[in-house]
């Protein structure tokens, strides 16, 4: 519980030094925000004028001391272009990201669980040659490749799937697997490898002498050594699931957070991209804090 | 220090040809260490076992490579790549910026086998152009990630206590943010041009290196063969550059290779959004984008691109199998 707690204490620390950095990142975005404000013909007064309104006149350590204050207290600023605050902004794309994230990652776990194992069990044998030609293939593509060419496929020439919006259950489909086909490569790739790493070693032999069957010894003991670089690289690839989100939003056409964060980019508003970053690094940090956690429950010498 | 180069006698089969001087049994260092006891070990315990290390001598090319078809034709297609990126005038057979308004969305075909954008461009033309981005933006961003994020990790691992907690602490926060994400906000803040998608992609990786060499370092480190190093008196540098970083090196290859490709794949995702580098310079990310709204009459224009992008990193990717199969010989057989 201890352990967990400094956990804890260290992943809001991380947040609190992403935040910091791309505070101060964002304070180097070249051009400046008013003037795209206030519009291509306005006056140098009219920009000043925008510039106070915004806040962005004063010197960057009281912004971002203002801006700590607005965020212990809930308040993520306001939009630059829209004025709306961002918190609400944000809220309302939470949940079409969190589910486009979510089937990814199913996607993900599931296509790397199944095909790293099963190449592992059929090592040396034409499945397993197939399966490693397949997620050479898969690791290899763009996951916004692999979109077009699955929009080019099911939406343009069988009309199976929709290729654009949100909403409905069928339009997350392609975009999920997109992201996710993409990341299980990967992840099979690194499962396989570990499970044929740890098979050599020499506990395996033992439990063979002592007659277990190889089912046994894969699902009971290798695959539980195994999974310690798996799921360090499930946290990884989360975090890519996450930026792929950015990518997949802007190209299936969906609402997100994602879409969110590169018009915000396009349009400098720097309390927009605060938010959507701190967002997707609480998101991030929740995941890798997991992760880290894991480990002592799979491999009983990391406790302690 | 040639004498150190052993394999272990548990694994006779890895004993590499020797054609240095001959090893000495043991270095004065050992024999001072266990002679004042009563009860002298034989030295062929006390010696300590060390990763099997495979020498770098050139072979030859061909013996490199091996008799796979999948390791030949991936280094001819990385050759062909390097060849455009070194020489693309020499083997496009338009130039990029040839704009033929008569010709503007023709499907491939003789004349162009890959057929022509939306301006009228040759897009194998502008595939071969685009070569060099992609290659310059792998290949120097990964030794800007790799480089530091070994450093770190293998620190980390090592030193453990105050210099762990402190490496993992800032990697924490770099990591924060997914890598993706931060080289985004990265490359908008800097600028765009090459050198800044380059050190925004390394800046933003190291933490994939550190997280695997801590990991691995981490669990080496107590196994007894460490101990045993230890107890003759290797020092920590010695012990970490011999015997803790060789069997790293196997998972860090792979990660560095596919660091190489999943550099492009960032660099691509950049252009892809717009962010990357969007000079008058073709770049494959780019020319997808650009595709992509011509999708339903089209097709080629993303698909090409898209294609080169897959098939060059195939070809790393395998590459880097077999580099992983050369320098860790338990590997090889895999």
């Amino acid at each position: 519980m201890n352990y967990v707690l400094k956990r804890l204490s260290y992943s809001l620390l991380a947040i609190g030094g992403a935040v910091t950095l791309v505070f101060f990142i964002l304070y180097w975005l070249p051009g400046d925000p008013a003037e795209l404000v206030a519009g291509q013909e306005a006056s140098a007064s009219t920009v000043e004028r925008v510039r106070l309104q915004l806040g962005t006149n004063r010197p960057i350590g009281q912004q971002f001391v203002a801006y700590l204050a607005g965020l212990a207290h809930g308040d993520l600023g306001r939009s630059f272009t829209t004025k709306e605050p961002v918190l609400d902004r944000l809220l309302a794309q939470l949940s079409a990201t969190l589910g486009l994230t979510l089937g990814a990652t199913l996607v993900m776990v599931l296509g790397g669980l199944t095909l790293g194992v099963t190449s592992a069990v059929y090592h040396r044998r034409w499945v397993d040659h197939l399966i490693a030609g397949l997620t050479l293939g898969l690791t290899s593509t763009p996951p916004f490749w692999l979109g077009i060419l699955l929009i080019l496929t099911f939406s343009v020439v069988l009309h199976w799937l929709p290729s654009i919006g949100n909403g409905s259950l069928a339009q997350l489909v392609l975009p999920a697997t997109s992201l996710g086909l993409v990341a299980s490569g990967s992840l099979a790739r690194m499962i396989r490898g570990a499970i044929l790493d740890v098979r050599r070693e020499p506990f395996v032999l033992t439990l063979r002498a002592k007659g277990l069957t190889g089912r046994a010894i894969l699902l009971g003991h290798v695959l539980r050594n195994a999974l310690i670089p798996a799921v360090t690289l499930v946290g990884i690839l989360f975090g890519e699931l996450l930026a792929g989100v950015a990518v997949a939003e802007t190209l299936f056409a969906r609402q997100g957070l994602g879409r969110l964060v590169v018009e915000a980019i396009g349009q400098k508003d720097i309390p927009m991209i605060q938010g959507a970053i701190l967002f997707a690094s609480v998101f991030y940090v929740i995941i890798n804090l997991l992760v880290d956690l894991s480990y002592a429950r799979i491999d009983p010498r990391l406790r302690g | 220090m040639p004498s150190l180069l052993e394999a272990s006698p548990a694994r006779p089969s890895q004993l590499q040809p020797f054609s240095g001087p001959q090893p000495t049994p043991a270095s004065s260092s050992h024999s001072s260490a266990s002679s004042p006891s009563a009860k002298v070990l034989p030295v062929a315990l006390v010696r300590p076992v060390y990763a099997p290390r495979e020498s770098f001598r050139l072979e030859g090319i061909a013996g490199w490579v091996g008799r796979e078809a999948s390791a030949w034709l991936s280094c001819l297609w990385l050759a062909l790549v390097a060849a455009a990126a070194l020489w693309p005038q020499g083997l496009a057979p338009f130039s990029p910026t040839d704009m033929r308004v008569a010709e503007i969305l023709r499907a491939p075909g003789w004349e162009h086998l890959l057929g022509t954008d939306q301006f009228g461009r040759d897009v194998l033309s502008l595939i071969i152009h685009g070569a060099r981005q992609s290659m310059l933006i792998g290949l120097f961003s990964v030794g800007v990630g790799g480089g530091l994020g070994i450093l770190f990790g293998l620190c980390a691992g090592y030193l453990g206590r105050g210099v762990d907690a402190v490496v993992m602490r800032l990697i924490d926060m770099w990591m924060a943010i997914p890598p993706t994400l931060l080289a985004i906000i990265v490359a908008t803040a800097l600028g765009p041009s090459l050198f800044h998608t380059i050190l925004a992609i390394g800046v933003v990786s190291v933490p994939r290196y550190t997280r695997v060499v801590r990991g691995q370092v981490l669990s080496i480190r107590r196994r007894p063969f460490v101990d045993a190093a230890r107890s003759v008196g290797t020092s920590h540098l010695g012990i970490l550059v011999r015997h803790i970083a060789p069997h790293c090196a196997s998972p860090v290859l792979v990660l560095l290779t596919l660091g190489v490709g999943h550099a492009i794949l960032m660099g691509s995702a950049l252009s892809f959004l717009g962010l990357g580098v969007v000079e008058e310079r073709p770049d494959w990310g780019y020319l997808l984008t650009e595709g992509r709204s011509y999708l339903t009459v089209a097709w080629w224009i993303s698909t090409f691109p898209g294609l080169a992008i897959t098939s060059l990193l195939v070809a790393i990717n395998v590459f880097g199998d077999r580099l992983r199969g050369r320098m860790n010989p338990r590997d090889r057989a895999v």
